[in-house]
C-alpha cells in the first residue's frame, strides 16, 4: 500500500457511494416515472377512473349488441360500512347511457373519510367504458351512521370489440379516515 | 511526492506484524483479506445449515397432503425466511468470501483496498442476518408474505405481526453491507492491480466479479428504496401502493423486479467465474473464447436490467408491454448461450480427470442449463400465464440456483480449500458428497416441474390430492440431499484440521500455476501475501489473446 493508491482507493469509493445513493434516488423517482408512462399506455393499461365528458349524443346507440355489466361490491379489510350496488346485473346496448345506485352506511358513531376504487374484468375493455359521474371519482365522507345513495352514470363505447358480451365492475371502499385525518 | 510517501510511512504501521493476532479478538477487529473472506465463508455455512432447516420444514410438510406438523402462517414464515436466508445470508456472503480470499491473490494485490470497511461489511452482514432472525421469536412470527413483501399482502395485520420493521430494517443492513462490499472489491479491480495485469489478462472470476459488484452497486439502493416505501405506507400514511390514496400495489412489483432480476444474475454471474476458473484446470487446456466470456458477462448484465417485467406478464400489461418483455427476456437466452458453448469447446478434447471440483463443475454446466431452458420456456409470455405463480417456476429457480450456484461454490470448497489450508481433503468422502447431491438434488427438484405443469401452486402447506406422489419423492430427494450436506460440512471441518494428511504441492492441482497467480504462491497461502506485487503473470486462460 502506498499514499497515492491509498487516495485513488478513497476517491473512487466516494464516486461509487454517490452513485448508490444516486439509484436510492431513482428507486424514488421510478414513482413519478410509472405514473407518465402509465399514461402513456406503456406499463399498464389506463386507469380505470378517467374521467371522459362527451355529449350524451356523441355515440350512436348500436341495438343490435347487448353487453351484460356485473356489479361487485367489496369492503377493504375491516371498512366498517354496509355496501351495496342496486342491481347485481344490467343488459346495455352500446352507446346507451344508464345510471346505477350503489348504497352506502357508515356503521360507527364516527365521521368516516372512505375511498371506492374501481377494478374491471377484462381489464382491456376499462378504456370502452366511460364514467360521466361517479362516487368513485372523489373522497366520500360519511356523517356518523349516515346512509347515501351513490350514483354512477357510464356509457359502453360502441366500438368495443365484438368478442365481449360481459363485463365485471367492481368497487371496493377503502376506510380513509385515519390517513386523511393525518395529512 | 515525497510528502505522499511521508504519510505513507504512518499508516504503514497498521501492517507491521507478519501473521494475525491471537485469540477472539483476531477475528472481530482483522482487516486482513483472508481472516474476512474466511469469516464470510463460515458464516454462510452456517446460513446454508439454518436455511436449508428451514427447507426441511417445508418438505416434511409436503410430504403428504394435509396439515400435519405446521399450522399455515408459520409454513408461509418458513417460506419466506428460508428465501430470505438462503439468498442474502448464504450464496451472496458464500460469494463475497470468496471474493475476499480470491481477487487479491489472483491479480497479486496485497489486500483489498479498504481494509477497514471490509471488516465492517461483514459485521453489518451478521448484524442484519441476526435481526431478520431475531424475527422468529417475535409476536406473529417471522414475516410470511413472501420474499418479494408484495404489498398489500404483507401490510395487512395477518401478515405483519410486529416482525415487519424488523425485517426491513435488516434488508437495509445487508443492503449496506454489500454495497460496501462492492465498492471494496471494484477498488481493489481498478487499484491494486499488479501493474503487469491488464484488464483483458484478468481471470474471469475477477472479471464477472467486477460486474457483479456494479450490479450491486446498481440495484440494491433500488430495494432498500422499495422496503422503505412499504414502511412509510404502514406507519407514517404514505400511499405508495395504497390504492385508496391514490397509489397502485403494481408500482411496488415493477420497483421490485428491477432489483430483483439483477439480483438474481449477481448470484449467478460469480458463479459463471468460477466455473470458467475451475474447468480449464482439469481440461488442462485454457479457457476457450476467453474475450467472449467477458462480452458475455458483461451483456448479461446489462440486459438484466431491462427484462424485469417477465417477473409479472399475469398483471395485465399492454400487449407491447408483454411482448417487448418476453423478446428482451428470450435475448438473455444469447449470451448465456456462448459461455455454456465455451465451457463444453474448454473440456472438448481435452486431459480430463475427474476429481471433486469438476464433478461439481460438470454437474453446474448440465444443470444450469436446464434450468436456463424452464426459463427459456417461461419467457414466452402466453405460456407463462400457465406456469407463473407455479412449481414450475419452483423449480426453475432452484435448478438455476442449487446445482448452480451452490454447486459451484462447493466446487471453489474443494478446490481452493487445499491450497488456503495446505491440506488436501478427503477425496473419497468429496465424491460421494458429489453423487449424493447430484442425483439428490434431480429427484428433489425435477417432480416439481411435473407439479407446476400439473397446476400446483407455490406457498401452500397443503394440496390436492392428484399431487401426493411427486411431493412425497420430491421430499425424499430433499431429505437426502439435505442429509449428503452433512458430509460436506464434515470435510470442510477435517480438511481445516488437517484432512487426509497429504502434505500439497504449491500448485496443489497438475499445472494449475500455468492458470492463475494464486498458485505460484505456498501452500498454505502465508498470511500476507503480494507485499511486493508479481513482476508476470500468467496468460494461459487468455491464450487466445497473445
Ligand atoms: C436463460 C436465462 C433465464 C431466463 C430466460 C429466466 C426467465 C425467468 C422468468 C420468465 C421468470 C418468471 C416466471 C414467473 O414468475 O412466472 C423467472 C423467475 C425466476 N428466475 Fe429465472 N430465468 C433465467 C435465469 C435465471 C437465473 C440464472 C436465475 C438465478 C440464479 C434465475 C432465478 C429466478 C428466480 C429466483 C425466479 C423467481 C422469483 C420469484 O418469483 O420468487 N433465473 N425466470
Ligand atoms: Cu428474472
Amino acid at each position: 500500500m502506498n499514499g497515492i493508491v491509498d487516495k485513488k482507493n478513497l476517491k473512487l469509493a466516494r464516486t461509487l457511494l454517490l452513485v448508490a445513493i444516486t439509484m436510492f434516488g431513482f428507486g424514488y423517482a421510478l414513482v413519478p416515472l410509472y405514473d407518465v408512462l402509465c399514461e402513456w399506455k406503456w406499463i399498464e393499461r389506463d386507469r380505470p377512473d378517467d374521467i371522459k365528458k362527451v355529449p350524451e349524443t356523441a355515440y350512436k346507440v348500436d341495438i343490435n349488441r347487448e353487453i351484460n355489466i356485473e356489479f361487485m361490491t367489496t369492503l377493504n379489510e375491516s371498512t366498517p360500512m354496509e355496501f351495496r350496488a342496486e342491481k347485481k346485473q344490467l343488459k346495455v346496448h352500446p352507446g346507451e347511457y344508464h345510471t346505477v345506485n350503489f348504497y352506502g352506511e357508515n356503521k360507527t358513531d364516527k365521521v368516516m373519510l372512505a375511498r371506492a376504487i374501481a377494478s374491471f374484468s377484462p381489464a382491456v375493455i376499462s378504456s370502452y367504458f366511460e364514467k360521466i359521474e361517479c362516487f368513485c371519482f372523489s373522497e366520500q365522507t360519511f356523517k356518523p351512521r349516515e346512509k347515501k345513495i351513490m350514483p354512477m352514470r357510464f356509457v359502453i363505447n360502441p366500438e368495443i370489440p365484438e368478442q365481449y358480451k360481459t363485463i365485471t365492475l367492481s368497487y371496493t371502499f377503502f376506510d380513509n379516515t385515519e390517513k386523511s385525518v393525518k395529512k | 511526492m515525497s510528502a505522499v510517501v511521508d504519510e505513507h510511512d504512518h499508516h504503514a504501521d497498521d501492517h507491521h506484524d507478519h501473521g494475525p493476532a491471537k485469540g477472539l479478538l483476531r477475528w472481530i477487529t482483522t482487516t486482513n483479506h483472508k481472516d474476512i473472506g474466511t469469516l464470510y465463508l463460515l458464516f454462510a455455512l452456517t446460513m446454508f445449515f439454518v436455511g436449508g432447516a428451514m427447507a426441511m420444514v417445508i418438505r416434511a410438510e409436503l410430504f403428504e397432503p394435509g396439515l400435519q406438523f405446521v399450522d399455515p402462517a408459520f409454513f408461509n414464515s418458513m417460506t419466506t425466511m428460508h428465501a430470505l436466508v438462503m439468498v442474502f445470508g448464504a450464496v451472496m456472503p458464500a460469494f463475497v468470501g470468496l471474493a475476499n480470499w480470491q481477487i487479491p491473490l489472483m491479480i497479486g494485490a496485497a489486500d483489498m483496498a479498504l481494509p477497514r470497511m471490509n471488516n465492517m461489511s461483514f459485521w453489518m452482514l451478521v448484524a442484519g442476518v441476526l435481526l431478520l432472525a431475531s424475527t422468529l421469536f417475535m409476536e406473529g412470527g417471522a414475516p410470511n408474505g413472501g420474499w418479494t413483501l408484495y404489498p398489500p399482502l404483507v401490510l395487512q395485520p395477518i401478515t405483519v405481526g410486529k416482525a415487519l420493521p424488523f425485517a426491513i430494517f435488516s434488508v437495509h443492513l445487508l443492503g449496506i453491507s454489500s454495497i460496501m462490499g462492492a465498492i471494496n472489491i471494484i477498488a481493489t479491480i481498478f487499484n491494486m492491480r499488479a501493474p503487469s495485469m491488464k484488464m483483458m489478462d484478468m481471470p474471469l472470476f475477477v472479471w464477472t466479479w467486477l460486474i457483479t459488484a456494479f450490479l450491486l452497486i446498481a440495484v440494491m439502493p433500488v430495494f432498500a428504496g422499495a422496503v422503505t416505501m412499504l414502511l412509510t405506507d404502514k406507519f407514517f400514511h404514505t400511499s405508495f401502493f395504497n390504492a385508496a390514496g391514490g397509489g397502485d400495489p403494481v408500482l411496488y412489483e415493477h420497483i421490485f423486479w428491477f432489483f430483483g432480476h439483477p439480483e438474481v444474475y449477481i448470484m449467478i454471474l460469480p458463479t459463471f467465474g468460477v466455473a470458467s476458473t475451475i474447468i480449464p484446470v482439469f481440461a488442462r487446456k485454457p479457457l476457450f473464447g476467453y474475450a467472449s466470456m467477458v462480452w458475455a458477462t458483461a451483456s448479461i448484465a446489462f440486459l438484466s436490467f431491462i427484462v424485469w417485467a417477465h417477473h409479472m406478464f399475469t398483471v395485465g400489461m399492454p400487449i407491447a408491454g408483454e411482448l417487448y418483455f418476453m423478446y428482451a427476456t428470450m435475448i438473455i437466452a444469447v449470451p448465456t448461450g456462448v459461455k455454456v458453448f465455451n465451457w463444453t469447446a474448454t473440456m472438448w478434447k481435452g486431459a480430463m480427470t475427474f476429481e471433486t471440483p469438476m464433478l461439481f463443475s460438470i454437474a453446474f454446466v448440465v444443470l444450469f442449463t436446464m434450468g436456463g431452458f424452464t426459463g427459456l420456456m417461461m419467457s414466452i409470455a402466453p405460456s407463462d400465464f400457465q406456469y407463473h405463480d407455479t412449481y414450475f417456476i419452483v423449480a426453475h429457480f432452484h435448478y438455476t440456483l442449487v446445482p448452480a450456484s451452490v454447486f459451484i461454490l462447493m466446487a471453489a470448497g474443494y478446490f481452493w480449500l487445499p491450497k488456503w489450508t495446505g491440506h488436501m481433503y478427503n477425496e473419497k468422502i468429496g465424491q460421494l458428497h458429489f453423487w449424493l447431491s447430484v442425483i439428490s438434488v434431480n429427484i428433489l427438484f425435477f417432480p416439481q416441474h411435473f407439479l407446476g405443469l400439473a397446476g400446483m401452486p407455490r406457498r401452500i402447506p397443503d394440496y390436492a390430492v392428484q399431487f401426493a406422489d411427486w411431493n412425497m419423492i420430491s421430499s425424499i430427494g430433499g431429505f437426502i440431499f439435505g442429509a449428503s450436506q452433512l458430509l460436506f460440512l464434515y470435510i470442510v471441518i477435517d480438511t481445516i484440521r488437517g484432512g487426509t494428511g497429504e502434505k500439497v504441492t504449491d500448485e496443489v492441482w497438475e499445472d494449475a500455476s500455468k492458470h492463475g497467480l494464486e498458485w505460484t504462491l505456498p501452500s498454505p497461502v502465508p498470511y500476507h501475501t503480494w507485499t511486493t506485487p508479481p513482476t508476470s503473470v500468467p496468460t494461459e486462460h487468455v491464450l487466445d489473446l497473445h
